[in-house]
């Protein structure tokens, strides 16, 4: 084992042969999903961040292709359904999927081929962490890769629910949930991600945030100067910015992109489920259960007194006119 | 219109010397425990996935994954369960005239004051409320809860949709446990309660003290009941 | 390619037409982004659909498949109308000057000469008027109305906006806007490179449709120079090796010729070779043709090649027929008058036109070889799978051999790109099973043949058992020994012949490049234009430095290409006539004074004077030409052709049915669908897709699951028309056969007016077949006709009549 993998590192660059040590590490996790009181890492590594430029993408479905081959799944061989996306969606063996859209564009009358590739945006504010019930299930690293740890993934699908762009996929295998890491052992030995190191257009590059985003800028530039007045970054703030972002020639209606959120943000309903919702609950219970030992220790108990009984053998026996005599039946 | 009764056929006075009166019988109180069984392990599991402080729960079952998958399950079971519950009992919960007055005079009740209660049927408004909760409860948890059993039913129900659910499953579960609480508590407080749901009878002077209706009842069916 | 992919980079015009780059060749298309990205270079998409490549363009235009050329013409007359036109060049560079015989003419879609009855011309008025000193005869002012330039203009006249319309329905404002964006390049410091691939070739007139483009191109100035040439994606890795050394069976390497059987003997042979120079000063450098072919008989047949026997010329088999291309030999299989094939690395079942055909010629053989590293349709042709190959299996009788082979990544040498390069790569993996390598296999059965003919003697055994065969083990010839043979050695001392005491090589040595080549024996080289590819120096095509001074593009000290390591052809033409380069900015090589020197290989002689010798020196004109005199069949300038299946008539002479000199086989033309045949009203194209490699990938579960079935594709109008749903399964019909897929509906194609008519197009992709791990379907060869390029015989996929319907689903089995 040499040096330490360089950070990041940009997909295009070859990697180096021999042996090198990881640039990510257990303790560059700064978020751990059901856990409380990580411990603040003593470094911080930079930012990283995957740029999708979907006006580069030509749809070739390499990184795909190079996904499969990395995380070594087994996508189905499925049917056509009269469209180019295969598999049809995301699925547990598919972490990343190019979504093809039709559009045509009102202003110019033009059909436009919008291409994107679907995957996991790595937010920074990660609605599946945030609602992972399993401690150590899902991670997020201090240079904001979030991962799924699969050993401690109990399948619930909490995640799908937390997730605003409906990416985790709960295999029905092993009933884990899976999802792109951003190849994040690839990027510990210092290389990019599979599918930036396929792309042939180079759609795909991966770097700091700081380098994709000034990256972007130029492209945008590029496409503003070539009639795409609206082109722009997509690095939603809504969840504390993506570390997969893209570049779209129409910035102001991402939707037209197969759905991509407008302004995504974890969903108030699961912000209530994990927040107000968990607290408020916890201490009722705690407060009623409190409250009944309480009232166990302190008010008296309700017992029946010897006249009860007396008063109960009363009317039993006044009504018992075919009463035989003193034997008890029932307590022989 | 029907007159609700105080007690059911099957309830009667099991002896006079001293006077028990047989309160559950034993497939009652068989369905019982199945549907306390299944709501205990429930609340075991569900808490574990609750709360990352309860995470620790799911070791009671060998881990997370079996916690997972063993929830869903022991929910049908518990529903099918609660619902052989609701058709034996249903009726006797309905409310009467003397609810009303109990549930105002609540201050006695907690107290104890049981003298200054009205007299009841099998059931007290306390009871009943706990008998109607459970029942709304458990529905909305079994509706909620197969929107997010993720294995089977993932599919048939949007991700959106599926965050209400996962969001009304655990105030409903909260709610239950909040009754789940009461009701044991009360069963326990209330001395004498528990045998009724363990050898299925309670002692004359109990039933005089809690459900005297009830006993009247049981009592003057007593007469005209069919031989043994 | 006259260019290379890292070129591409230096281009402000990319034209893709006639290809699909960014979907059949993505790592190739990186080189447009890069242009797009760094240099702000535009992308024109001209195609029947909407593509992938469509998808990143900054303008895209539909037309009608099979109707370029009236589009290209079309542009050149707005250029030649509009003054977009790089006069110096056209002037000094092309034969634009050149006077042309009286006789020629166009009339009525087709040139002078034309004989019915043979489908062919006379090409004797097709040449140049020549000067009693033996040169052509020239008006540099352009005035003569004999010059190729105003007989140019005539010729294009017709091809007006409204002509382009009418016949590619491309809407007139979208061609307008092309023809702008084109005119733009045709200053010195504007270029424009044309991406092209099967689109273009796959047609019954497809030389025709590159011509086109390359007169545009000589028009615009952009041949020769950084981001522009004619660039032919080619469409298998090492698809230019594989032409380089002899693919057709008129050519043997480094593009010579077969001999016909009226060329007799040897001098015959090279007297329609060794061109003269058709101007003063020219090279001419055809007139070395001697130098190559005998190196080239010396490496046959080594000592028997002799002066005194002409080489051994009489032990090369001469040609009765022009070609015995794939499609002649399936038509004589047909016929019963082939016993035994070699299929080797091909998949004829579903990659040959018309299906049935096939099914039927291989039926007839008694036996049938399938070298191949995968398991194909065609070593299956006999086995019934359902509506999917539906034989009498019983009824063949043909006895089929598999011999398992290496796949590129088993094995070591070079693979010829796009762009000439020969680049050199070892074995990755062991082969599996017992995969042999083809080398092996085909030295395992040729050292058996020679032994039955050692054995027993045979009608001519001289060729055979003289062949030079100087293998360490001669069973298993390896890929080092191979190509040192193509490179080529002396034989003896090689002289300089500037300086006759000047040693260039030892007898023995490797030859540095192939002007060490000579005529008399004492060199040997399989394939001169691969010569200096493994020379003293050793393995040039091993070479991996990616330094690139300048950022030309160019990586002289990657690999090495063809000829000569010029990564740029006719780069002279780079420069003004002084030899100053058009571009500063993208220069590429300039003459000093004394010499030609710069970033690539000067593609002339490095002290030819720039006023004196022409940038061309492969042609005897030392210009290029607009005019191509009588090299191609089917005329000097390219003219519109309708595919042989058509939805309209050729509106210049609605008699004319598709290509008029291509080669028809008799039982072929009953197989057409007559022009406008309400039966299949619907224009079928094939295509590739991006997740698939040919019938390859199929067998690979990662590129199956990205695109598992067989689909067409269709507008949302032909759909609607036809009751069809997206998704649907749908009957495709030709007069040929049948296929059933599954139905993609889009937008991305859209119906087209044609001479007053909506054309339908349905879009027919090509990687499914029933072997392998995707879901059983068909290839477009069950429909498309068998009938080829005039010229090169590449058989009509691009435009062919069908039907649809939509089916029932297929039942489960």
């Amino acid at each position: 084992m040499s040096e330490t993998a360089p950070q990041p590192t940009t997909a295009a660059a070859n990697p180096p042969v021999q042996p090198i040590g990881l640039n990510m590490l257990p303790s560059d996790v700064v978020r751990i999903s059901a856990t409380r009181d990580v411990p603040q890492p003593e470094r911080q590594l930079t930012k990283v961040a995957k740029l999708i430029d979907v006006s580069k993408c030509i749809g070739c479905k390499a990184c795909q292709s190079a996904c499969i081959e990395w995380n070594d799944t087994k996508p189905e061989v499925e049917t056509n359904v009269g469209v180019y996306e295969n598999p049809h969606d995301l699925t547990p063996n598919m972490f990343t999927l190019m979504r093809f859209t039709e559009w045509v564009n009102p202003e110019t009358d033009n059909l436009e081929w919008l291409i994107r590739k679907d995957g996991c945006m790595h937010c920074e504010d990660p609605g599946c962490l945030k609602a992972c019930p399993a401690p150590g299930a899902i991670v997020q690293y201090s240079n904001g890769i979030v991962d799924f740890v699969k050993e401690n993934c109990i399948g619930c699908g909490y995640c799908v629910k937390g997730c605003p762009f409906d990416i985790p996929r709960i295999s029905k295998v092993d009933h884990k949930s899976y999802k792109c890491t951003l190849c994040s052992d690839r990027v510990a030995v210092g290389q990019g991600p599979a599918c930036a190191k396929a792309c042939p257009t180079q759609a795909i590059v991966f770097g700091t945030k700081d380098d994709m985003i000034a990256h972007a800028n130029t492209r945008i530039e590029d496409l503003k100067s070539r009639g795409y007045a609206n082109a722009g970054i997509y690095d939603p703030q809504g969840v504390g910015g993506t570390h997969v972002i893209y570049v779209l020639h129409h910035a102001d209606k991402p939707a037209i992109y197969e759905g991509l959120p407008e302004d995504p943000r974890i969903s108030p309903v699961v912000e209530g489920w994990k927040g107000v919702t968990k607290t408020a609950g916890l201490a009722l219970m705690g407060v009623t259960a409190l409250g009944a030992a309480l009232h166990g220790i302190f008010a008296r108990a309700n017992r029946v007194d010897e006249h009860e009984e007396q008063e109960a053998a009363r009317l039993v026996r006044s009504d018992d006119q075919g009463d035989a005599g003193p034997t008890d039946r029932g307590s022989a | 219109m029907v007159r609700i009764p105080y007690s059911e056929p099957g309830d009667r006075i099991e002896s006079t010397r001293p006077v028990t009166v047989s309160r559950y019988r034993g497939i009652t109180r068989l369905n019982h425990w199945v549907t306390a069984i299944s709501l205990i392990v429930l609340l075991l599991s569900g808490l574990a996935f609750f709360d990352p402080s309860l995470y620790w729960l799911t070791g009671l079952f060998g881990g997370g994954q079996t916690a997972r998958w063993l929830h869903p399950i022991l929910g049908v079971v518990l529903f099918f369960s609660f619902l052989g519950m609701f058709i034996q009992l249903w009726r006797l919960n309905l409310p009467q005239p003397e609810d009303k007055a109990w549930v105002s005079q609540i201050g006695d009740v907690v107290a104890g004051n049981e003298e200054k209660l009205p007299e009841l049927g099998k059931y007290n408004a306390g009871q009943k409320f706990i008998f109607w909760a459970m029942s709304v409860l458990i529905v909305v948890l079994i509706v909620s809860g197969v929107m997010i059993w993720e294995e089977f039913f993932a599919g048939y129900v949007s991700i959106p949709t599926r965050r209400w659910a996962v969001l009304t499953h655990s105030i409903a579960a909260v709610a239950i446990i909040l009754v789940f609480i009461l009701h044991v508590y009360a069963a326990f407080w209330t001395r004498g309660t528990l045998r009724a749901m363990t050898q299925g009878t309670v002692t004359g002077g109990w039933a005089w003290r809690h459900h005297r209706k009830w006993l009247r009842d049981v009592a003057g069916r007593r007469q005209n009941g069919p031989a043994e | 390619m006259t260019n290379s992919w890292t070129d591409i980079k230096n281009t402000d015009l990319v034209v893709v037409m006639g290809g699909n780059a960014a979907e059949a060749h993505p790592c190739g298309f990186k080189w447009v982004t890069e242009a797009k990205a760094k240099r702000g270079a535009k992308l024109i998409v001209v195609d029947p659909r909407y593509t992938r490549t469509a998808s990143v363009s900054d303008f895209y235009a539909p037309i009608r498949p099979g109707s370029d050329i009236a589009f290209l013409m079309g542009v050149i007359r707005w250029c030649m109308e509009n003054d977009k036109v790089q006069w110096e060049y056209v002037l000094n560079y092309t034969n634009a000057a050149f006077l042309v015989k009286d006789e020629f003419g166009w009339s009525d879609g087709l040139f002078t000469g034309y004989d019915e009855e043979k489908r062919d011309y006379d090409k004797a008025s097709w040449d140049y008027k020549i000067g009693e000193d033996g040169y052509v005869l020239t008006d540099p002012t352009l005035q003569d109305p004999r010059c190729v330039w105003n007989l140019l203009r005539d010729h294009v006249d017709v091809y007006t906006p409204e002509m382009v319309e009418r016949v590619c329905g491309t809407p007139q404002d979208k061609f307008l806007t092309i023809c702008q964006m084109i005119g733009e390049c045709s200053t010195p410091t504007k270029t424009m490179t044309s991406m092209y691939a099967l689109g273009w070739t796959q047609h019954s007139k497809g030389a025709q449709n590159i011509r086109g483009m390359a007169m545009l191109q000589l028009i615009l100035g952009n041949i020769g120079v950084r981001g522009g040439g004619m660039n032919a994606l080619r469409g298998h890795s090492n698809i230019q090796g594989l032409t380089d050394i002899g693919l057709m069976s008129n050519l043997i390497p480094g593009y010579l010729n077969i001999p016909t059987e009226k060329e007799a003997d040897w001098q015959t042979y090279l007297s329609t070779r060794s061109f003269k120079p058709l101007r003063p000063n020219q090279m001419s450098y055809w007139q070395n043709y001697p130098k190559f072919m005998v190196s080239f008989m010396k490496a046959m047949w080594g000592d028997t090649a002799t002066a005194e026997n002409d080489w051994a010329y009489h032990y090369l088999p001469k040609l009765d027929v022009p070609a015995y291309d794939a499609m002649r030999m399936f038509e004589l299989m047909t016929h019963g008058k082939v016993n035994l094939y070699f299929c080797q690395g091909f998949n004829p079942l579903l990659s040959f036109p018309n299906r049935g055909k096939m099914t039927e010629a291989f039926s007839k053989l008694k036996m049938l070889v399938i070298m191949d590293p995968l398991t194909t349709e065609t070593s299956h042709f006999w086995q019934n799978h359902g509506i999917y190959n539906d034989v009498d299996t019983a009824a063949i009788q043909t006895e089929v051999l598999e011999l398992p082979t290496t796949c590129f990544a088993e094995d070591e040498g070079a693979l010829v790109n796009s762009g000439r390069w020969l680049q050199w790569h070892w074995a990755g993996a062991t082969p599996p099973g017992q995969a042999k390598h083809d080398t092996w296999i085909m030295a395992q059965i040729w050292t058996r043949v020679r032994k039955l003919y050692q054995d027993e003697g045979g009608v001519f055994p001289d060729p055979i058992l003289n062949l030079t065969w100087d293998y360490a083990d001669p069973g298993n010839p390896m890929p080092d020994e191979l190509a040192k043979e193509m490179n080529g050695k002396a034989l003896a001392t090689v002289y300089d012949p500037a300086d006759p005491t000047k040693v260039l090589a030892e007898a023995g040595q490797q030859l540095a490049g192939f002007a060490q080549y000579r005529d008399d024996g004492s060199t040997m080289g399989g394939c001169w234009i691969y010569a200096g590819s493994w020379t003293e120096k050793g393995n040039m095509m091993a070479r991996r430095d990616n330094s690139d001074p300048d950022e030309t593009g160019a990586y002289l000290n990657w690999a090495f290409a063809w000829p000569a390591n010029r990564r740029i052809l006719y780069n002279r033409a780079s420069c003004d006539v002084q030899g100053k380069p058009w571009d500063p900015s993208r220069k590429l090589i300039e003459w000093t004074g004394e010499k030609w020197e710069g970033y690539d290989v000067p593609d002339i002689a490095p002290t030819a004077k720039p006023t004196e010798v022409g940038p061309f020196i492969m042609n005897p004109e030392g210009v290029s030409r607009l005019f191509s005199r009588g090299m191609m069949r089917d005329g000097p300038f390219p003219t519109h052709m309708e595919p042989f299946e058509a939805p309209i008539a050729n509106v210049f002479n609605p008699r004319m049915r598709g290509n008029p000199v291509a080669r028809v086989f008799e039982s072929d033309a009953e197989t057409f669908a007559a022009v406008g045949d309400p039966d299949f009203p619907f224009v079928a194209t094939s295509y590739r897709l991006t997740e698939h490699f040919h019938y390859w990938t199929k067998h690979n579960p990662v590129n199956a699951a990205l695109q598992p079935e067989f689909f067409v594709e269709i507008s949302e109008e032909l759909a609607a028309e036809r009751g069809i749903e997206r998704g649907g399964r749908v009957r495709v019909w030709s007069k040929r056969g049948q296929v059933w897929a599954k139905a993609v509906v889009t937008k991305r194609i859209r119906p087209m007016t044609c001479d007053g008519k909506i054309v339908h197009v349905v879009g027919i992709p090509l990687h499914w077949g029933f072997m392998g791990a995707a879901r059983n379907g068909f290839g477009p060869n069950s429909l498309s006709p068998a009938v080829g390029d005039a010229n090169v015989e590449t058989p009509e996929f691009k435009a062919f009549m069908v039907n649809i319907e939509p089916a029932a689903e297929e039942p489960v089995a």
